[in-house]
C-alpha cells in the first residue's frame, strides 16, 4: 500500500467535511481578535504601569495573548479529525481499506498536522502584525532579536496542540471524552498549576506550558525556568510524541 | 475463497465466536446464517482484521488481510447500515476509499450510477434514509471491483423494491464467478437468495451443506388429520403401526405417508374425518430446531418454545412450498 494513496485519501476526508473548516478558522479569528484587543488594551495601559512591568513589558507575547483561547479551537479540530473516525463508524470502513493501522493512523495525522501548521503560521504572522499595529509606540519589529523565532514558534505551538489532541483522541475514540478532558485541561487546570507557586515547578513541565516559552522575547525578570524558548517546546514535543505514539498502541491493541 | 480454521474470539469469558472452520467458494452465493447473536457479525469483522481473533486464522484467497495490496480490489464489505461521516457527500465518501487503494475516480462515478445515487451523489449522507445508506454501503463495497464481497444483514431495514435489487444483485455477482458471503438472520431470506449454507449459533458451527440438501433434509412432510372419532381414529393408526404426532388443536400428524393411505384407511375403519391434508415444515422451523438449544436471546413469553419434533400448525401457503414449485 502505498502510503501517496493514504495521504491523499486522508486529504480527501479532511477537506470534506466543514467541521475542518470551522475549527481552523475560529482559531485564526479568535487569536488575532482577542490578541488584537489585549494589545489595545495594553498599549493604552502602558504609562499606568509600574517600573517593573515597563521592564517585563513583552509586546510580541502580548500579541499572542488570544492564543489560549484560539488553541481550543485547535484542540476541537485535533479531536474531531480523529475521534469522528470513532462517532460515525467510518473507522471500519477505513481499516478495511486502509488495514495496515499505523500507515493509516499517521497518514492522517500527518495531513491534519500540516494544515495545522499552515493555520497556525497564517495566525501566529496575522495576530503579530495586527497586534503590533495596536501597541502603538510600544511595539516590536519583526527583525527585533528573537521575534521572528517567537512568531514562527507560535504556528508550531498551534500544530503541537493539535497534534497531541490527536494523539489523545486516538487513546480515547470518544470526541465528548476527548474534548471533555482536554478543554479544561489546557483552559483552567494547566493554567492554575502553572501560577501557583505550590505547583508551578510541576505545572511548568505541561505541554502548554512549556511550549509557550517560545512565544516569549522578554523573559521575565524573577524567570526561573530550566529551559529557553527552544526547550520549552521541545518537552510539548516530547509529550505529543507520546500522546501520538499511545494512540496509535492503542489502535493497534484494540478491534476497531 | 474466504477459509477460516479454528477461528475463536473471546471477550472475557464470553465465547463469542468458538473453533469456527468452513470455506466460502466462489461462483455461488453463500448464506450465513444464525440468530442474533450468534458471532455473525464477529466472524465478518475478523474476517476484515477489524477485530483479532483470540485464536485461529481466516485467509483471503491464501493470504492474511493485512497483507493484502490495496484490499479493497480484493474484497468488498458491506458491514453496517451506517459507517460514514454524515456531513461528507457520498461523492467525497467513495473518493477517499478509491484514493486509498489506488482506484480511478471515474470509477467512483460507475459505482454511484450501479446503485442508482448519481443523483444525490454530491449531497451530505446524513439526509439519507436507510435504502439510500445500504445503497450507499454496497457502492463502496464494489467500487475496487473485487472477486470477493461480504455483505452483513444486506436487507435490514430495506423496502421491497430494495430487496429484490439486492438478491438480484448477489446472484449476478456470484453468477459472474465472484464469492459472495452474505449474512442474515432469516432463514426465508437465505432460501431466496444462497445457494449453499453455514448456520452458526453461539459462535459454534452447526451446519455447512448446500441449501438443496439443507431443504430435502428438513422440510419434512406430513399428513394432518382431524376426525370427531379422534381415539378410534388413533386406535386405527397404531395397530397399523403408525404413531401419530398429536397437535395442539387436537389434530393429528402423521410422518411418512400420503394423504390417500390416510383416507382409504379411514374410510376402511367408517371413520369420518373433518380434515385430511398434506402438510409442509417450513424451512424456517427447521433452522429454529437447529438453533433452538443456541439461542441466547429467548424471548420471555411464558411460553416454552415447543419441544423440537413437534412442528406448529402451519398456514396452507407456507413459503417453503411456493419454493419447491419455482
Amino acid at each position: 500500500m502505498a502510503t501517496t494513496q493514504v495521504l491523499r485519501s486522508e486529504w480527501t476526508k479532511i477537506r470534506s467535511v466543514a467541521s475542518t473548516v470551522w475549527t481552523l478558522s475560529l482559531a485564526l479569528v479568535v487569536t488575532v481578535a482577542l490578541g488584537m484587543l489585549i494589545s489595545a488594551l495594553s498599549n493604552n495601559e502602558f504609562d499606568n504601569m509600574s517600573e517593573r512591568d515597563r521592564l517585563d513589558f513583552d509586546p510580541t507575547f502580548i500579541s499572542f495573548a488570544g492564543m489560549s483561547l484560539g488553541q481550543l479551537a485547535m484542540i476541537v479540530f485535533g479531536v474531531l479529525v480523529v475521534s469522528n473516525e470513532y462517532s460515525t463508524g467510518m473507522i471500519r470502513v477505513s481499516l478495511a481499506a486502509v488495514p495496515r493501522r499505523g500507515t493509516f493512523l499517521f497518514s492522517k495525522i500527518a495531513v491534519a498536522t500540516g494544515l495545522a501548521l499552515a493555520v497556525g503560521l497564517a495566525t501566529s504572522f496575522l495576530t503579530f502584525f495586527l497586534g503590533q499595529a495596536m501597541l502603538g509606540d510600544h511595539r516590536a519589529s519583526i527583525g527585533d532579536p528573537g521575534v521572528l523565532r517567537a512568531v514562527f514558534g507560535g504556528g508550531l505551538y498551534m500544530m503541537l496542540i493539535a497534534m497531541f489532541s490527536m494523539g489523545i483522541a486516538a487513546m480515547l475514540r470518544s470526541p465528548m471524552l476527548s474534548l471533555g478532558i482536554l478543554m479544561p485541561f489546557f483552559f483552567l487546570v494547566s493554567n492554575i498549576l502553572g501560577n501557583v507557586s505550590a505547583t508551578e515547578k510541576v505545572g511548568r513541565y505541561l505541554p502548554d506550558q512549556a511550549g509557550s516559552a517560545i512565544l516569549q522575547v522578554v523573559t521575565p525578570i524573577d524567570d526561573d525556568r530550566p529551559y529557553g524558548p527552544w526547550g520549552g517546546l521541545g518537552i510539548m514535543a516530547l509529550w505529543v510524541i507520546a500522546a501520538v505514539v499511545g494512540g496509535y498502541l492503542t489502535l493497534r491493541k484494540r478491534d476497531a | 475463497m474466504i477459509e477460516l480454521s479454528g477461528l475463536t474470539k473471546r471477550y472475557g469469558d464470553k465465547v463469542a465466536v468458538n473453533n469456527l472452520s468452513f470455506t466460502v467458494r466462489p461462483g455461488i452465493v453463500t448464506g450465513f446464517l444464525g440468530p442474533n447473536g450468534a458471532g455473525k457479525s464477529t466472524t465478518m469483522r475478523m474476517v476484515l482484521g477489524l477485530d483479532h481473533p483470540t485464536a485461529g486464522d481466516v485467509r483471503i484467497d491464501g493470504r492474511h488481510y493485512e497483507e493484502l495490496k490495496d484490499p479493497l480490489t480484493y474484497i468488498g464489505a458491506l458491514l453496517e447500515a451506517k459507517a460514514w461521516h454524515g456531513g461528507r457527500s457520498a461523492y467525497n465518501h467513495l473518493l477517499c476509499l478509491a484514493q486509498s487503494n489506488g482506484i480511478p475516480a471515474g470509477r467512483v462515478r460507475e459505482v454511484l450510477e450501479t446503485v442508482g445515487l448519481t443523483a444525490v451523489a454530491r449531497k451530505k449522507t446524513k439526509g439519507f434514509s436507510m435504502g439510500m445508506g445500504q445503497r450507499l454501503g454496497i457502492a463502496a463495497a464494489l467500487l475496487g471491483d473485487p472477486r470477493i464481497l461480504m455483505f452483513d444483514e444486506p436487507v435490514n431495514g430495506l423496502d421491497p423494491e430494495g430487496i429484490h435489487w439486492i438478491r438480484t444483485l448477489m446472484k449476478s455477482l456470484a453468477a459472474q464467478g465472484r464469492t459472495v458471503f452474505v449474512s442474515s438472520h432469516l432463514m426465508s431470506e437465505m432460501a431466496l437468495t444462497a445457494d449453499h449454507l453455514v448456520v452458526i449459533g453461539q459462535g459454534r458451527l452447526l451446519a455447512d451443506t448446500s441449501m438443496a440438501d439443507f431443504i430435502a433434509r428438513n422440510s419434512r412432510a406430513y399428513v394432518r388429520v382431524r376426525s370427531p372419532q379422534r381415539e378410534q381414529l388413533l386406535d386405527v393408526l397404531r395397530a397399523e403401526g403408525v404413531t401419530p404426532v398429536e397437535a395442539d388443536d387436537g389434530a393429528l400428524e402423521i410422518d411418512g405417508g400420503t394423504s390417500a393411505q390416510i383416507g382409504e384407511l379411514a374410510a376402511r375403519h367408517r371413520i369420518v374425518l373433518h380434515e385430511l391434508s398434506t402438510q409442509q415444515a417450513s424451512l424456517e422451523e427447521a433452522f429454529m430446531r437447529l438453533t433452538a438449544e443456541s439461542v441466547e436471546y429467548h424471548a420471555h413469553t411464558g411460553q416454552t418454545p415447543a419441544p423440537p419434533p413437534q412442528p406448529q400448525p402451519q398456514p396452507q401457503q407456507a413459503w417453503g412450498e411456493g419454493w419447491r414449485r419455482s
